[in-house]
């Protein structure tokens, strides 16, 4: 009996296996040198230009010259190639992907490490760089190594005011950050038939966290409902008796809210034991809690306050703002004080729109927290939503309150 | 694939943004990642890595998928990289560029001799061999071409 990846990938766990990849995407970042290595090959075409994705997300819109100049030779390139193209302000890759473009038992790969989000619809989806990305574009397939696969039980509801952020904060807690390289997690058991695809999309999103080359929920009538939407059928998907190589449990009932300190997101401390601590800045948004359930559930704490710090709030697509424009859960977010960002990555990746100062402090909604990464000599705490409302406010690390 | 160098000790989990800080990475040009390499670990760091093996801890490359980490190791001068194990897109993205791996678990003191030979299987330092954990025939291959783009080159 098979594992998902194992079913998905059609080999035994360590197997080599070359693969078809059904979608394979890049951003603005990688897709500059997926290019150069592209031409550099001698490629003479792109064997399958309706599976490849090209989505600015990362500095958008362009912050200097020099990246206008390389966003443009990529923009152009993109255009004239016939892939799918997504520029500035369409939102962060791994969200476009996950809005009805992917679906349950593909093979999806992304230049980019926290690919492994889309895991969430039953995809085998991994992170590769730029150059194992040329070769796709020029194959349309690349090699694997079929991962062994980490059972994460889940049982119980989140309660109080836990997310499915500070569960995935758990988990990462638990296995370390290199507790499951070279290896996928599979999310199992009926706490993961509770998970909505959003808090799904969170917890495959973190599985890079901890070294995995994948994170996955089988496909169940949850997936098929959030696809539907999206005008695309999805099988569900039936777990079988399998190998785990390891398993663990998280009852998602004893979860309270938590934050990662920096500089490891592996280690994790109740917010309850940190609360006080003075922050300069809350960022919410990213491949991790930009969504709109997350806005949503952030305008709900600010509504009608006013925050303490300054607050970056940066939705994760053009979805996502164009439904938080219509609800009203913008207004509240901008009456509360909040600056909005263009759809994409915001300043988790530090280098535009909203890094730190020396010495400064944020509280961030996002998945990385390591040294220097939003701006030298700044730290960055990372917790959910529902911490990140309740500390805007405060101006302070604060425990949110049981909604 | 064989090599040697003077060994250069790093701890573990060193992650891809300590190796070039998403600030340098807006541009084509290599030399800014060679110059800027370690550079939020280690400011001095860039200035030995002409002809070293770096001998890191477990999880080297962790974090962010860009090959960037890996190209400027290279650039800098960087013969090989060794580690117990390693994060897996910093492990295919060295190997396509022409970086070798070394996986296995050494102690370390700066500036002794490493030499390795991948295809055999072993690396010495400090007078004793030990095994390697062996490459794929697939990435050997590729090693081999002297990276990915190197390799379609041969195989087109």
């Amino acid at each position: 009996m098979s594992t998902l990846a194992e079913k998905i990938l059609g080999a035994a766990a360590g197997e080599y296996v070359d693969r078809k990849v059904d979608r394979a995407y890049v951003h603005d970042g990688t897709g500059v040198l997926t290019l150069e290595a592209w031409k550099s090959m001698g490629a003479s075409g792109l064997c399958d230009p309706s599976r490849l994705s090209v989505i600015f997300d990362h500095i958008v819109p362009a912050n200097t010259g020099l990246t206008a100049m390389l966003q443009h030779e990529l923009r152009e390139f993109a255009a004239s190639s016939f892939m799918h193209f997504s520029d500035i302000g369409s939102g962060i890759c791994h969200q476009c992907m996950s809005e009805g473009i992917v679906l349950p038992g593909e093979v999806v790969v992304g230049a980019d490490s926290h690919s492994c989000t889309l895991g969430a619809f039953g995809a085998f989806a991994t992170g590769v760089g730029a150059t194992d990305m040329a070769a796709i574009w020029m194959t349309g397939e690349t090699w694997f190594r079929v991962p062994a696969t980490i059972g994460i039980h889940l049982t119980g509801k989140l309660s109080g005011a836990a997310e499915a952020k500070d569960c995935a904060l758990a988990y990462v807690n638990q296995l370390g950050m290199d507790g499951a390289t070279y290896q996928a997690l599979e999310f199992i058991g009926e706490g993961a038939g509770h998970c909505s695809i959003d808090e799904r999309l969170v917890l495959c999103n973190l599985a890079v966290e901890t070294g995995a080359k994948a994170g996955m929920f089988y496909a169940d009538h949850v997936t098929a409902e959030y696809l539907r939407r999206f005008g695309a059928a999805a099988a569900e998907q039936v777990p079988e008796p399998c190998d785990y190589m390891q398993e663990i449990t998280v009852d998602l009932a004893d979860v309270v809210p938590l934050v990662a300190l920096p500089p490891r997101v592996d280690t994790v401390k109740p917010v309850h034991d940190i609360a006080g601590l003075p922050i300069d800045q809350v960022f919410v948004g990213t491949c991790t809690n930009g969504r709109f359930s997350d806005l949503a559930r952030f305008a709900c704490i600010v509504k009608g306050n006013r925050v303490a710090v300054r607050t970056i709030v940066v939705p994760a697509s053009r979805a996502v703002l164009a439904e938080a424009i219509r609800t009203g859960v913008l207004a509240d977010i901008v009456e509360a004080g909040c600056v909005i960002g263009t759809p994409g990555c915001g300043p988790c990746l530090g280098t535009h729109a909203g890094v730190l100062g020396m010495g400064e402090v944020c509280l961030s909604t996002a998945n990385r927290n390591f040294r220097n990464r939003m701006g030298v000599g700044a730290e960055i705490y990372l917790a959910s939503v529902a911490t990140a409302g309740a500390s805007a406010l405060e101006g302070e690390i604060t425990e949110p309150e049981v909604p | 694939m064989r090599g040697k160098g003077k060994a250069v000790c790093l701890g573990a989990d060193i992650d891809t943004d300590l190796v070039i800080a998403g600030r340098y990475l807006r541009t084509k040009d290599r030399g800014v990642w060679a110059a800027h390499v370690f550079e939020d670990l280690d400011p001095a760091l860039a200035r030995r890595l002409a002809g070293a093996v770096i001998v890191a801890g477990k999880n080297f490359g962790c974090g962010s998928s860009r090959e960037q980490a890996a190209i400027a190791l290279k650039e800098a001068g960087v013969i090989a990289v060794a580690a117990p194990v390693f994060a897996r897109i910093f492990f295919r993205n060295a190997v396509n560029i022409g970086l070798p791996l070394i996986e296995a678990d050494l102690s370390c003191m700066d500036g002794e001799p490493v030499a390795f030979d991948l295809e055999a299987g072993w690396v010495e330092t400090g007078g004793r061999r030990k095994p390697v954990r062996p490459l794929s025939p697939r990435m050997l291959a590729i090693l081999r071409a002297g990276g990915l783009v190197e390799y379609w080159r041969e195989q087109r």
